[in-house]
C-alpha cells in the first residue's frame, strides 16, 4: 500500500513538472505587440525568396464541386482555383471578375445582363455563358440535391424556389425555368425574383461559379473526385489532391489565369492537422508558415507575439429562446434571461481569446452603411447584462405566469469549450434569477441541428456566420416562419421592415440600412427575442514574412492570389 | 481440425451478420441529422436531400437494401466526404492505422515481455520496482499525454524526430512510442505475474536441477507457458490498436481510420459508421480465431477439436 502511494505521487510530480515546463517555454519567443501587417511587399523584397507557402488546415476538403460545396474549407479552395462573375478583392469588396465590367441592369432591377471577359479553363476551352447556365441549373436541380444551391438561389433567382418545391413533392419540374440564359457565348442574362441589394456578393459566391458541361458530363460520378477530374479557371490550379479524404494537397499558380501577372505566389502546400496544439508545435518546429484557427486555450500564450494574427469574425453566438414555450413566450421572462448573465466576464475570463460580449446580433466590423459608418454605430448595445433589471423582469414575468419557479431546458454543445460556457451561463442565470432551474443538455452538433429543426428545445446556444456582405444575412433570420428562425419569434413590425429591406428598399441603400437597424432594435430592445452572448475572434499563427493574405468574412476563408513571401525566416 | 475451422468460419459470418444488423438498427436510433447545413435547409430541400441518400424510405426497405449491398461488398457513399465510396475511404485510411498499430504492438510487446521477465527473475529488487513503475505509468497515463510530451520535447525542442505527419519511417517513431505505452504496461504486468507462477512450478525446479542455464530456463521453459494468458489479451488489443487511435492520429496528423471513425459518429455519417463497424468486427472475429489456433501451438495441452489425434 505504502509503495503504491509513493509511486503514484512520483508519477504525479513527474507529469506535472513536464506539463509545467511545457507551458512555460511557450513564452520564449514572445515578441513585440505589433500584429502582422497585410501590406504589400515590394518586388525587390520577394525577388530572392521562393514564392511557396506551407500551410495547415484543420479539415479535409469535403468537396471541390462548386455546386455541392457547403462549407468554408470547400469554398476557400474552390475560390482559389476558380472564379465567377464577381470576386472578392483584397478589401473584401465584390468586384467584376469574369464579368467584363458592370452588368447592364434593367429598370426594375431584376434583369442583369453580363458581358463575359475572355478567359480559359485549364484544358484550354473558353469559359462561356453556357458554363454558367449549366452550373446554375445543376445547382438547383433536385436530382443534384445540392445543399447550397437552393439556399443561395431560392427567392432570389427567378424560378428557383418553385423548382425545389416541385422536386420535393416529386412533381414535374424544368430546370430551364431558372432565370439564367445564355444570349450568346459571351452574354449572360440573369433574372431575379425581386431586386437583391447584395447581388454582387451573390455572383461572387462559389455556388454561382461556372462549370464546363462537356467535362462534367464526361467525368460523370468521377467529376471533382481528385485534382485530375477538375477544371480550373482561377489564380491557382490543383496540382495534387487525391480526393475528399486527402490530408495533403498542392496548389500551383495557374499561368492561364486572366490576371496571372498579378499573382506572385508559385505554390501552396496544405496539410491537414486537426489538433490545435499539434499545429502550434509544427509551426514552432518551422514545418509550416501558417496554422489553422487556434483553440482559445492557446491564444493567451501568444498574446503580443507578432506571429499571431487576430481578427474579429462576423460570427455571433446567442441563446435562442423557443417562443412556443409558454414561459419564454413572455417578454419579461425573455428579458430577464437575456440580461441575466455577465457576458463581459464570459468573454474575458472564460473565452479569453479576443472575443467580445455581444449586445447585438448584427456583428461589429462586418458591414458599412451608405454613410460610411459601421452597422453598430447607431445602436451599439441593445441588450446588456444588468442583474438588477433582469431580476425585476423575472419577478414580473413569474407573476404574469402565475408561478414562483421555473425549470428551463438548455441545449448546448458537447465540446469542452461549449460545456464550460454553458455551465457558466447556467450558474449566472440561476444566481441572478431566483427560482430558475436550468437543465443543461450537452449534445453533439448533429443532434443540436436536428433538435433546432424540430424546435425541440427551450433555450439553445447557437451561432451564425453570414453568407453575404449585408446585414440581411443576419436580419432575415428572424422573419416570422423564416427558414432559419426556428424559435417561433414573430413580430409584424419586424417582418415589415425586413421584407421592405429585401424588396422595395433594395434600391434605396439609406432607407434599407435604417430599416434593418430599426428591426434589430425592435427584436432585441423591445422583444428580447434573442439573448446575444458574444462575437467570436479568430486567431492564427502566421509567419511574418507572409504578406498580402486576404481574410474573408463569408464564403471562402482566405484568398492567396495577392500573397507574397518576403524574407524567409 | 478442418471441420472445426469450417464451423468457426460459419459462426464468424453469422456473428458479422448480427453485428451488421444491430449496427444498422442502433444507428436508426441515434439522434441527429447527417446534413452539415441542416440549419440552412428549408423543409423542401430537406426532403430532396433525404431522398438522395434513400433516407426517405421505410426502415425495412433501407435495411434490405443495406444488407443486399453489403453482401456485394458495397458499403455506400459517405455523407461528409462528398461522393466518395466508403470502401475507398476505409482502405486508404486503414494502411497507416494498421502499420502504426502493428509497430506499436510489436515494440510494446517485446519491451513489455522483457520488462516482465526481468522483473520476475529479479523479484523485489530495483529491477522489479522500476519495471512495475514503467507498467503503472503506461497503464495510468493516457497516451495523449505521452504523445503531447514526446511531440513537444523530442520533436520540437530536441528536433530528433519529425514533429508530425506521415511521410516515411522516421515519422512513425514518435507515434509508435506513444501508442506502445499501453501494450508495454499490459505485457509487463501479465508477464511478471505469470513468470513468477511458472518459475515456482515443479518442472522449472527440475530444469534447474538438471543444470539448465539461466536463459534456457527463462526463455525456453518458462516463457512459453507464461505466454498463454498474454496471447488472450494481446489479440483484441492488437485489433484495437491497429484500427486506429483517435488521439494519436489527431496529434501526429496521421491519415488513419481512428479519427475518421469517431468523426463519422459525431456527424452521423451513417455509411461510414456502418462500414467501419463491420470492418472492425470482421477483424475481431478473425483475430479471435487466430488466437484460438495460437493456443494450440503455444501450449500443446490445449486441443482445438477435443478429440484425439
Amino acid at each position: 500500500m505504502k509503495k503504491s502511494k509513493f509511486s503514484f505521487l512520483l508519477i504525479l510530480t513527474l507529469v506535472f513538472s513536464l506539463i509545467l515546463s511545457a507551458c512555460n517555454s511557450g513564452d520564449d519567443n514572445a515578441g513585440d505587440k505589433e500584429p502582422a501587417d497585410k501590406d504589400d511587399a515590394t518586388g525587390e523584397e520577394v525577388a530572392n525568396v521562393p514564392q511557396e507557402l506551407n500551410m495547415l488546415d484543420s479539415s479535409e476538403i469535403p468537396t471541390m464541386d462548386s455546386v455541392l460545396a457547403e462549407g468554408s474549407t470547400s469554398f476557400t479552395y474552390i475560390n482559389n482555383v476558380g472564379e465567377g462573375l464577381y470576386r472578392l478583392d483584397q478589401d473584401h469588396k465584390p468586384v467584376p471578375a469574369l464579368a467584363e465590367g458592370e452588368p447592364e441592369i434593367s429598370e426594375d432591377q431584376k434583369v442583369y445582363t453580363f458581358k463575359l471577359r475572355d478567359s480559359k479553363w485549364s484544358n484550354g476551352e473558353p469559359v462561356t455563358a453556357h458554363d454558367f447556365v449549366f452550373a446554375w441549373r445543376r445547382a438547383i436541380d433536385p436530382a443534384t440535391a445540392s445543399p447550397y444551391g437552393p439556399y443561395m438561389m431560392g427567392g432570389k433567382i427567378k424560378g428557383a424556389a418553385e423548382i425545389t418545391e416541385a422536386g420535393a413533392a416529386k412533381k414535374e419540374y424544368n430546370v430551364e425555368d431558372l432565370g439564367v440564359k445564355a444570349i450568346d457565348d459571351k452574354t449572360l442574362e440573369v433574372t431575379l425574383e425581386k431586386p437583391v441589394v447584395y447581388w454582387e456578393d451573390l455572383f461572387a459566391f462559389p455556388t454561382f461559379y461556372p462549370q464546363n458541361e462537356k467535362f462534367v458530363t464526361e467525368k460523370g460520378d468521377a467529376f471533382a473526385s481528385n485534382a485530375e477530374n477538375l477544371l480550373y479557371n482561377g489564380p491557382f490550379k490543383m496540382e495534387k489532391w487525391e480526393g475528399t479524404d486527402a490530408t495533403e494537397w498542392v496548389l500551383v499558380k495557374n499561368p492561364d489565369y486572366h490576371s496571372a501577372d498579378d499573382v506572385t505566389l508559385e505554390k501552396i502546400t496544405v496539410n491537414v492537422v486537426k489538433d490545435s496544439n499539434s499545429a502550434v508545435n509544427a509551426f514552432e518546429a518551422g514545418e509550416t508558415d501558417m496554422t489553422g484557427l487556434l483553440s482559445s486555450d492557446i491564444v493567451p500564450s501568444y498574446e503580443g507575439d507578432e506571429r499571431m494574427l487576430t481578427w474579429m469574425e462576423p460570427v455571433v453566438f446567442w441563446i435562442k429562446m423557443n417562443q412556443k414555450n409558454e414561459a419564454l413566450a413572455n417578454v419579461n421572462i425573455r428579458k430577464a434571461i437575456a440580461m441575466g448573465f455577465n457576458k463581459e466576464d464570459l468573454a474575458k475570463s472564460i473565452l479569453n481569446n479576443g472575443s467580445i460580449a455581444a449586445n447585438f446580433f448584427v456583428p461589429k466590423d462586418f458591414v458599412t452603411g451608405p454613410n460610411g459608418e459601421d452597422f453598430r454605430e447607431k445602436h451599439g448595445d441593445l441588450i446588456v447584462f444588468n442583474a438588477e433589471e433582469a431580476k425585476k423582469h423575472w419577478e414580473t414575468g413569474l407573476k404574469e405566469l402565475g408561478v414562483d419557479k421555473l425549470e428551463i431546458r438548455y441545449l448546448g454543445g458537447d465540446t469542452e469549450a461549449a460545456k464550460k460556457t454553458d455551465a457558466y451561463i447556467k450558474n449566472q442565470l440561476e444566481t441572478n434569477l431566483p427560482g430558475l432551474t436550468v437543465k443543461l443538455e450537452s449534445v453533439p452538433f448533429a443532434v443540436r441541428l436536428e433538435r433546432d429543426n424540430a424546435m425541440d428545445y427551450d433555450l439553445q446556444f447557437a451561432g451564425w456566420g453570414p453568407d453575404y456582405g449585408n446585414a440581411l444575412s443576419f436580419t432575415d433570420l428572424w422573419i416570422t416562419d423564416g427558414g432559419s428562425n426556428r424559435m417561433g419569434y414573430s413580430n409584424s413590425k419586424y417582418d415589415e421592415l425586413i421584407k421592405a429591406a429585401q424588396g422595395e428598399l433594395a434600391t434605396d441603400p439609406e432607407k434599407n440600412w435604417e430599416a434593418q437597424q430599426e428591426a434589430e432594435r425592435i427584436m432585441l430592445e423591445e422583444d428580447a427575442g434573442l439573448a446575444p452572448v458574444y462575437q467570436r475572434s479568430a486567431n492564427i499563427l502566421l509567419n511574418p514574412g507572409v504578406k498580402g493574405l486576404a481574410i474573408y468574412n463569408y464564403g471562402p476563408d482566405y484568398n492567396f492570389q495577392w500573397v507574397k513571401i518576403t524574407e524567409a525566416e | 481440425m478442418a471441420k472445426y475451422l469450417l464451423k468457426r468460419v460459419l459462426y464468424m459470418f453469422l456473428t458479422l451478420f448480427i453485428i451488421a444488423s444491430l449496427t444498422f438498427f442502433l444507428m436508426k436510433i441515434i439522434p441527429g441529422t447527417p446534413f452539415a447545413s441542416a440549419n440552412k435547409l428549408g423543409p423542401a430541400q430537406m426532403e430532396i436531400m433525404k431522398a438522395k441518400y434513400g433516407l426517405d424510405q421505410p426502415v425495412p426497405v433501407q435495411y434490405a437494401k443495406y444488407i443486399g449491398n453489403l453482401l456485394q461488398g458495397d458499403l455506400g457513399i459517405s455523407f461528409q466526404f462528398n461522393n466518395t465510396p466508403v470502401t475507398d475511404l476505409m482502405f486508404k485510411r486503414l494502411g497507416p492505422s494498421m502499420q502504426l498499430g502493428a509497430q506499436a504492438m510489436l515494440f510494446g510487446t517485446i519491451v513489455g515481455i522483457l520488462l516482465g521477465i526481468f522483473a520476475a527473475l529479479r523479484q523485489n529488487t530495483w529491477v522489479d520496482y522500476s519495471s512495475t513503475f514503467v507498467a503503472v505509468l503506461g497503464k495510468s497515463i493516457p497516451n495523449f499525454v505521452f504523445a503531447g510530451l514526446l511531440q513537444y520535447f523530442v520533436g520540437v525542442k530536441l528536433g530528433w524526430f519529425p514533429v508530425l505527419f506521415w511521410r516515411g519511417f522516421e515519422y512513425t517513431i514518435l507515434p509508435t512510442i506513444a501508442l506502445s505505452m499501453l501494450p508495454i504496461a499490459i505485457a509487463a504486468r501479465f508477464m511478471r505475474t505469470e513468470m513468477i507462477e511458472v518459475l515456482g512450478s515443479d518442472y522449472i525446479t527440475l530444469a534447474k536441477a538438471k543444470g539448465a542455464s539461466f536463459f534456457e530456463i527463462a526463455f525456453k521453459h518458462a516463457l512459453r507457458n507464461a505466454m498463454i494468458p498474454l496471447v488472450t489479451v494481446l489479440g483484441p488489443l492488437a485489433i484495437s490498436l491497429m484500427t486506429g487511435s483517435l488521439v494519436i492520429e489527431k496529434i501526429f496528423a496521421i491519415p488513419g481510420l481512428g479519427e475518421q471513425f469517431v468523426k463519422s459518429i459525431t456527424v452521423n455519417d451513417y455509411p461510414v459508421i456502418m462500414g467501419t463497424t463491420v470492418l472492425f468486427a470482421a477483424l475481431f472475429v478473425v483475430i479471435i480465431l487466430v488466437v484460438d489456433i495460437l493456443y494450440g501451438i503455444i501450449d500443446p495441452r490445449i486441443r482445438l477439436s477435443g478429440g484425439k489425434k
